[in-house]
């Protein structure tokens, strides 16, 4: 029973190492900040998530120690990652950062500049 | 053979780590160097959760816990300060 979930745990923390390698590529790659901003939210927060379960897996199974900081963790870092990654981006659009050239539809054009009148 | 497992992640980690310096060093807007700052305070959890592990030991595990607050605490200041230009708003200065 031990050695399956320590198994599962291993999984678990591999696969959100390779999501943390697919975090970093998707930085490096990608063209603009808002699909930099994509790539960094989603993928790193999930590849954490997983992280932090398989070392909450690892602990209960090893010493048969339910930590329950490591699960208000994962809910906080799920809660929280979303939330900045728009407040970033949202900062950058109202800055006036230029989306990458070859993007075709940019919804929020006339709403910004409405809004920087406002100002 | 999970020790080596937990080796080789920490090892993939700490690469994506070099991967966001980079976008730090040369991002060429501030909310690049923003993401990237965020991301990295995330990718630190994910080390300290590893290291936790391989030293075996739970004393490090409100780290986690503390460094997300504070990763999001950080870029939530960064990005009203891009915003806005202030990050505490006097209220009889509008």
């Amino acid at each position: 029973m031990t050695e399956i979930v320590k198994g599962i745990a291993a999984i678990l923390i591999l696969f959100g190492a390779f999501l943390s390698l697919v975090t970093a590529f998707g930085l490096i790659r990608l063209p603009d900040v808002y699909t930099r901003n994509h790539a960094a939210s989603k993928s790193a927060t999930l590849g954490v998530m997983s992280i932090l379960l398989g070392a909450f897996l690892y602990f209960w199974a090893e010493h048969g120690h339910f930590n329950s900081r490591v699960i208000l963790g994962i809910v906080f870092i799920f809660m929280t990652a979303p939330v900045a990654g728009h407040l970033i981006s949202r900062a950058a659009y109202n800055n006036g950062v230029a989306l990458w050239e070859k993007s075709v539809q940019d919804d929020l054009k006339g709403k910004n500049s409405q809004r920087q009148i406002e100002k | 053979m999970f020790e080596m497992i937990v080796r080789i992640s920490l090892l993939c980690i700490s690469l994506s780590m070099f991967g966001l310096i980079y976008r730090v060093i040369k991002g060429p807007s501030t909310a690049d160097r923003v993401i990237a700052l965020d991301a990295m305070g995330i990718n630190l959890v994910a080390i300290v959760a590893l290291i936790s592990i391989l030293l075996d030991t739970s004393a490090f595990l409100e780290v986690i816990l503390l460094v997300g607050i504070l990763a999001f605490i950080g870029t939530v200041a960064f990005s009203k300060f891009i915003e806005k230009g202030e990050i505490i708003e006097h209220d009889r200065n509008r």
